[in-house]
């Protein structure tokens, strides 16, 4: 059965002087128990997607169910069945920790003691400070209050919009840890990210952008679904490298990519001795033949959408 | 009912963690009770007087003696011609010119009739008006007092005259005080009930918080509730606080009763509150939820009649006095206080503030959503 249906949803946002398309036609279905990861820029539409699957925006067109239940008709039923923890930290920067998980326990008719086997292994990180008001934490001890308090409720789907935006990567990889842990124990989590990296720590991924789904697959399938040839050149003049490999003739495409950058070609047009012929004019050149990563993917549809 | 509990349990730990806000509802009405009684005082005195006399005569010096003795006028100097005087005035040395005529005198027992003339500076309209009203009446009495002077070898009354005297009811002395102060009361209630709800709310929407509610399963009746009952209970407080600081540094209690006065603002805050309730689901900042405010409340505090008499204010004024719930309760509260009416006597009033406690609390229901 699926956790979450979405069914060509489309919403935009209008102000006087233009029109904004959040999300164009999409749809999605995400089964009982995965751990799915929705991957996209900045302004992809991501957030936009949690709020309508959260009850708490309408969709222009389309429809969504939760468990089969509507979020326009059953929103009521929904709320009690969704965690859902909104990219900006929400909860009360004047209360302490402690107070916080109450107050949200108390929302959710419930209370701490019902549910602390689901959350003790993250409030266990977090409870050392639990006297300490919310605004004072870091960023990691944030999101870890707010993911308890989106699960004092034992929903049955956490819905987590960007949780790791923000966080030190030492913390990013607990969470992650934490996420894996809740997927064992049934939950179904859906999870949005612009960070590429964490795209491979889920078990299927719908890559966004503009509003519209480019792919859905296990990211190891989107990885092998590309057909092209990649290759991680470096040189003295990063600068120059660029330009002149964007002029070959047989580039698709070429970005910067931290300290190399990642050149697309058409499978066998090219191999590693004929680039270095071709860049024979840069000093210190490498030219390395690579696996394409999910960001790879990503930037390759991208382009091809354009 | 547990989550309305934690609701407002939550809502007053917020509140009282803010030590500056818990600070400001308690000094705000001691302070403003304080100073603004004193401030706001209509009575005018020691107004600057310049005369110039061209006739120096022994009635033209009682004349001025009978202005500089009051408490009204406070001398500023003889001078010689008009010219000088006004000089004075536009210096602001002086506030009111009287200028006695040559032959001031002569003409006054000859011809039985002669002229003063009066300058008053108007650029504080209210000063000047008062400042010649006051001179009118001391004319009309030194008037009177030659009459009388003249008459006394003849037979008394022959001439008649009306005197009008004149009693203050509910207000014997004409206390500024009696007036100024039930009128704050109503001003610091409304300051606190409706600025700190409205601001309170769009904060929430500002920080988020408010959309960790929205999924909840939590009521909108609740939601509403939560944030209704703290600040009533704060404006109830701040009225109790006014009503000390009134009876002990001016010996003002109410004529009517004390239950009265609450149960009014007990209904009055709901309407008030309803009002916030809409205004912040207007607002999505502070800020703007700040200025929506003040706009508000400036109309609600000059259409109120707290200051100006409503009874002098245009015909369409008159009428947005008449939708503004201030109004009704600043008119209440000096009925309760000075007069002593009690809720037959205020049914009226008691009738109109539901209505607008009814007719704020839908409109604020109605807008508010959960989801948008």
């Amino acid at each position: 059965m699926n956790a979450i249906e979405i069914i060509n949803i489309s919403k935009t946002y209008k102000s006087k002087t233009k029109t904004i398309t959040a999300l164009n036609n999409i749809s999605l279905e995400i089964k009982e128990g995965e751990l799915f990861g929705l991957i996209g820029p900045d302004g992809a539409g991501k957030s936009s997607l949690f709020r309508i699957l959260a009850t708490v925006l309408l969709p222009d067109v389309g429809s969504a169910k939760i468990l089969n239940y509507d979020v326009i008709k059953n929103f009521k039923n929904i709320r009690k069945l969704i965690g859902y923890m909104p990219g900006r930290f929400s909860l009360y920067q004047d209360l302490s920790v402690e107070e916080n998980l109450k107050f949200f326990a108390t929302i959710f008719e419930t209370t701490i003691e019902e549910n602390y086997d689901l959350i003790s292994d993250i409030y266990k990180q977090i409870e050392p400070f639990k006297n300490r008001r919310a605004g004072k934490l870091s960023g990691g001890m944030k999101q870890k209050l707010a993911l308890s308090c989106a699960l004092i409720h034992k929903p049955k789907i956490l819905l987590l919009d960007e949780p790791t935006t923000g966080v030190d990567p030492v913390s990013r990889k607990e969470f992650w840890e934490i996420l894996k842990k809740l997927k064992s124990q049934g939950i179904t989590i859906l999870v949005s990210t612009p960070y590429m990296d964490e795209a491979n720590l889920c078990d299927r991924i719908a890559l966004i952008q503009n509003g519209k789904i480019l792919d859905v697959d296990l990211p190891e399938n989107i990885v092998n679904k590309f057909d092209k040839d990649i290759f991680s050149v470096a040189s003295d003049n990063m600068f120059l490298l660029l330009n002149d490999l964007r002029n070959y003739s047989h580039t698709l495409s070429c970005f910067a990519f931290g300290d190399s950058h990642h050149l697309v070609i058409e499978r066998n047009k090219a191999d590693e001795n004929l680039l270095i012929q071709y860049l024979s004019r840069h000093k210190n050149l490498s030219v390395k033949k690579i696996e394409p990563t999910i960001e790879d993917c990503f930037m390759q549809m991208l382009q091809s959408e354009n | 009912m547990r989550q309305l509990k934690f609701l407002l349990i939550k809502e007053f730990q917020q509140i009282l963690r803010n030590k500056l806000l818990v600070r400001l509802i308690i000094a705000v009405p001691i302070v403003q009770l304080v100073i603004l009684p004193f401030a706001a005082n209509y009575e005018i005195q020691n107004i600057k007087l310049s005369v110039v006399d061209n006739d120096h005569s022994e009635y033209s010096r009682k004349l001025i003696n009978k202005f500089t003795s009051t408490n009204y006028f406070l001398l500023n100097g003889y001078f010689y011609s008009y010219k000088e005087a006004i000089h004075q005035l536009e210096k602001d040395n002086a506030e009111l010119i009287i200028e006695i005529p040559k032959n001031f005198e002569k003409d006054l027992i000859r011809e039985n009739e002669t002229k003063i003339f009066i300058t008053a500076n108007a650029i504080n309209g209210q000063t000047a008006g008062l400042s010649v009203s006051y001179s009118n009446s001391i004319i009309r009495d030194f008037n009177n007092d030659i009459r009388i002077e003249w008459l006394q070898p003849a037979r008394i009354n022959s001439l008649p005259t009306i005197e009008v005297t004149s009693s203050n009811w509910f207000n014997p002395k004409m206390n500024y005080k009696y007036f100024i102060v039930p009128g704050l009361m109503v001003l610091l209630v409304t300051l606190v009930g409706f600025l700190l709800t409205t601001i309170n709310i769009v904060k929430e929407k500002e920080d988020g918080t408010i959309e960790q509610l929205n999924v909840s399963p939590l009521k909108k009746y609740q939601f509403i509730l939560g944030k209704l009952i703290p600040f009533w209970i704060i404006g109830l407080v701040v009225l109790t606080i006014a009503q000390i600081v009134s009876f002990v540094l001016y010996g003002i209690y109410p004529v009517g009763s004390y239950l009265t006065i609450y149960l009014f603002a007990a209904i009055y805050l709901v309407a008030l509150l309803g009002f916030g309730l809409f205004v912040s689901t207007l607002a999505e900042t502070q800020q703007q939820a700040m200025f929506i405010a003040y706009f508000f409340m400036m109309i609600f505090i000059l259409l109120g009649g707290l200051f100006a008499p409503i009874e002098n204010m245009p015909n369409w004024a008159q009428f947005l006095t008449r939708l503004n719930p201030v109004s009704y309760f600043i008119e209440a509260i000096r009925m309760i206080i000075l007069k002593g009416s009690g809720i037959k006597e205020l049914a009226t009033h008691f009738g109109i503030i539901i209505l607008f406690a009814i007719i704020f609390n839908t409109l604020a229901v109605y807008s508010y959503h959960k989801t948008n």
